[in-house]
């Protein structure tokens, strides 16, 4: 369909010149609107792979944090995948403020991993950086790594208590998800 | 396909290629070159149509597949999500349910163009037996998917059209039971449905290539019906038919459009989107229009076959039907066989047209039946369309094939094309 | 000759087609100036806001809508904060929550929930309406021929029984109903609905509203389609007539 090969054995019979660049023009067009009309057609073909609007109706989860007492954490799944929500102590929000940039692996203060006026939430997805376990450390009687946050027990990851990766084979922190705080104990992850 | 004498190509890339497997060589001498006779009318068209719209289907069906469940619990309910959640779904779904009709309607006029023209003759009767058994199969891969959905119209239709094969003596009711899967129409049937749908647009696939293979080894026959005799009777089919064909294409995807966007369920029925319930069985079952002319045949026995005063039934009328229909279409099948007539083209045939063009009518009229009731005035308007159906296979073609008078044909397509064109200047 | 045939086509097509011949129930269905009808028509948001009304004060009383949830009102004109206090006014039983207990938890309904069913299932809704099933309610426009026309006829079409006609008990006479006999009894009458745009609060304007609702229920994507479909329509047009001048110009010299 394409415009170079429609030219015509017979095409060199006199009419050159004027003639023959209005017929290119006219080939050019057809072959363009061929290609924007395969193109539109192929669209739709590809878009119905992405996430249908159920699943996406489904891609916002809202949490009430008011049973989570200081000290204690809860996991909810968000899009398949778990999400730790941590109320934290006073003395781990201190911990995690004083660590010097310079000794983390991907350097990141606490307050850019927390919402402003509510450092004491961290809330995180929780999986590994490294290749995608689900560290400990969510209950009071789990082992909670060198840096009094999070330990991955499959290759021995150590994050710390604002899931900043400290130790190990994990590459960077672990991911912080879009959330919103409706109010101060209701937030909207997604 | 072989790759002597090949003539070698500019561009590297395509002579490294060439030179291993000569695909440009081949769509050259295929393409490029094939000697086409150049009186096509726009009758002509509908083969490439075909092809898009074969594509078409594979392709719209691949994707409706990525969301499509074939469990009896949830697949009308997937269906429902592909039309409200998928994105662009309901698009997809309804150039996938219009596409089939549109398919069939390119084929019938494919097939009505064969018979209109004579191409199923020799030397193409192969090439119309492969186009029979493409139809065969379209209508294989129609039924199944039909069933899909799992609404009424789905679960009944697969019900009634199954039970057909219980008609066949001793071994019929087995034979349900195996392609059933079960003692009913249930999810074990929609999942082989399911699979076989899938499965089968292959094997069109596979045929359509051996249908256009047979072309390129008889060349196309024309209006006239008489073989081209040299060059100045032929063009080669690019660009002159590709472009001629991409044209007619267009026009036809904007009738299709037409109905994909404004009428989307204008060729379907309000029953199947209603779920399927084997407890409620719809007023009145009828098949998508593409089948009703068969399904009207398939109905119009309503009495056995018996020896008189015996007693004794040869054929009970469900037989009687199921061999008419399937026998409807080996008709078709044997078509070639059955006209001897040395001239191919209905234009130099002029009892033949008649015939035909009646035959075409028959087929309507028998379509229209299909989608009524069985009953009163109907039942024996169907029998008397079957009863042309087959007559003119049978009867009028045979006496055809001595009685009408053999004219004169053109000496050759140019010299037909020159007259007809200086006396429309005149 | 091609045009001709095209056309006759057409017209052997459409007169085929099973909605051409919907001569099934037993009283002729009237046609309704919709305003969605035609090519470029689209649903009056207020009409479907107020056919949302009947549909929640009146017929979800006993009409599930499975397919729709409460998130699909946003193509009525509600905002996502509406929508969410529309949802919460019903409450759910929810599967997968679980209380302490190891019980399924009651919540309030979230946007991405679909409809409130007024059963538990098919028997329960049997049974609570003397073993006639009141069909769910998300695709009716399209399941019956006619369409929203047969819904609108249908709601407007109670009267009493012709003399000599006996109604068994729990049976009504409905002359768009297919075989006159329907179990459902009138389910609306004058002011049973407050309109708050001061429409006016009759049976008539209900069953309108109502009806324009269950089209947009049973179709909720026909103004992208039909904006589509114009789209596509215009742009092949045009290929077409390029396509037409590219055959010519090719064929050019063939015909003398």
């Amino acid at each position: 369909m394409s415009a170079d090969q429609t030219k015509k054995p017979s095409s060199t019979e006199g009419n050159h010149g004027e003639g023959e660049t209005r017929r290119d023009f006219l080939y050019l067009t057809a072959a363009a609107f061929g290609a924007v009309g395969a193109g539109s057609f192929a669209w739709p073909l590809i878009d119905q792979m992405n996430p249908a609007a159920d699943t996406l109706a489904l891609s916002s989860t809202e949490v009430d944090l008011s049973p989570i007492e200081e000290g204690q954490a809860i996991t909810v799944m968000w899009r398949g995948k778990p999400v730790f929500i941590r109320h934290r102590t006073a003395k781990e929000i201190e911990e995690a403020k004083a660590v010097d940039l310079g000794e983390l692996r991907d350097p990141q203060t606490d307050e850019e991993r927390v919402q402003e006026g509510h450092e004491k939430w961290l809330v995180m997805v929780g999986i590994c950086t490294h290749l995608g376990c689900v560290p400990l450390g969510q209950k009071n009687a789990d082992v909670k790594g060198e840096y009094d946050g999070w330990f991955c027990p499959c290759h021995g990851s150590h994050y710390d208590s604002s899931g900043r990766i400290r130790k190990g084979p994990a590459p960077t922190n672990m991911a912080i998800p879009d959330y919103t705080f409706i109010n101060d104990t209701m937030i909207k992850i997604g | 396909m072989s790759s002597g004498n090949r003539e070698k190509l500019d561009n590297p890339v395509m002579e490294w290629v060439d030179s291993r497997l000569p695909i440009f060589s081949l769509l050259q001498k295929e393409y490029g070159i094939f000697p086409t006779p150049k009186n096509f009318n726009y009758f002509w068209n509908f083969g490439a149509i075909a092809m898009v719209m074969l594509s078409l289907m594979i392709i719209t069906g691949i994707v409706l597949a990525m969301s499509y469940a074939a469990n009896t619990e949830i697949a009308f309910d997937s269906v429902e999500r592909i039309m409200r959640d998928v994105n662009h779904g309901w698009l997809l779904r309804y150039l996938h349910s219009n596409g089939a009709s549109f398919f069939f309607i390119a084929v019938y006029i494919h097939i009505f163009r064969g018979m209109y023209y004579g191409s199923y003759k020799q030397p193409r009767e192969l090439l119309w037996m492969l186009g029979v058994l493409i139809f065969l199969l379209m209508m294989a891969t129609a039924f199944m998917g039909y069933v899909l959905p799992w609404g009424q119209m789905s679960f009944w239709g697969a019900t009634v059209i199954t039970n057909l094969f219980s008609a066949i003596p001793l071994v019929g009711d087995s034979i349900v039971t195996l392609l059933w899967g079960g003692f009913s129409v249930d999810n074990p049937t929609l999942n082989r449905f399911f699979a076989l749908h899938y499965l089968f647009p292959f094997l069109i696939v596979g045929v359509v290539f051996l249908h256009v293979w047979a072309l390129h080894v008889t060349g196309s026959n024309n209006p006239l019906g008489i073989e081209p005799k040299g060059k100045q009777d032929t063009l080669p089919f690019h660009p002159y038919y590709t472009m001629k064909d991409s044209f007619g294409i267009v026009v036809f995807l904007i009738i299709f459009a037409g109905f994909v966007f404004f009428a989307p369920n204008y060729m379907g029925h309000p029953d199947n989107y209603i779920p399927a319930n084997p407890l409620v069985t719809p007023t009145h079952i009828v098949p998508e229009w593409y089948f009703l002319p068969f399904y009207a045949i398939l109905r119009a026995i309503t009495f056995d076959i018996a020896i008189p005063f015996t007693g004794l039934v040869l054929c009970p009328a469900k037989l009687g039907g199921v061999l008419l229909m399937f026998g409807s279409i080996a008709m078709l099948f044997i078509l070639p066989f059955l006209d001897k007539h040395p001239v191919r083209s209905a234009r130099f045939r002029p009892w033949y047209k008649i015939a035909l063009i009646l035959f075409v009518i028959n087929a309507f009229v028998l379509g229209v039946c299909g989608g009524k009731p069985a009953e009163g005035f109907w039942v024996p308007l169907a029998q008397l369309c079957t009863v042309y159906y087959f007559a003119f296979f049978v009867v009028i073609i045979p006496f055809l094939n001595k009685k009408e008078p053999v004219v004169p044909l053109p000496n050759s397509i140019n010299e037909a094309v020159l007259n007809k064109n200086t006396k429309a200047a005149s | 000759m091609m045009i001709k045939f095209t056309l006759t086509l057409l017209v052997v097509v459409l007169s085929f087609s099973p909605l051409a011949q919907a001569g099934e129930s037993s009283h002729a269905v009237e046609k309704q100036n919709w305003g969605f009808n035609g090519p470029f028509g689209t649903f009056d948001r207020g009409a479907l806001q107020r056919g949302f009304q009947v549909y929640t004060q009146v017929c979800s009383a006993c009409h599930s809508m499975k397919y729709l949830s409460y998130r699909n009102l946003s193509d009525l004109g509600y905002d996502e904060s509406q929508i969410k206090a529309i949802a919460a006014e019903n409450t759910t039983i929810d599967m997968n929550e679980l209380d302490e207990e190891g019980e399924p938890i009651e919540r309030p309904m979230r946007p991405s929930d679909a409809f409130k069913n007024p059963y538990k299932n098919d028997q329960q809704a049997k049974y609570a309406n003397s073993g006639a099933l009141p069909p769910d309610l998300s695709l009716i426009a399209k399941a019956r021929a006619g369409g929203p026309d047969y819904l609108y006829g249908l709601l407007t079409g109670y009267e009493e029984p012709p003399e000599g006609v006996v109604l068994a008990s729990g049976q009504h006479w409905n002359k768009v109903m297919a075989g006159n006999k329907i179990a459902m009894a009138n389910p609306l009458s004058d002011d049973v609905v407050g309109y708050s745009d001061g429409s006016p609060t009759t049976a008539a304007q209900y069953s309108k509203d109502v009806s324009e609702f269950l089209m947009w229920a049973a179709e909720p994507k026909m103004e992208i389609r039909k904006r589509t479909g114009i789209k596509v329509i215009l742009f092949l047009l045009v290929f077409a007539g390029l396509m037409y001048a590219v055959k010519r110009k090719i064929w050019a010299d063939v015909k003398k």
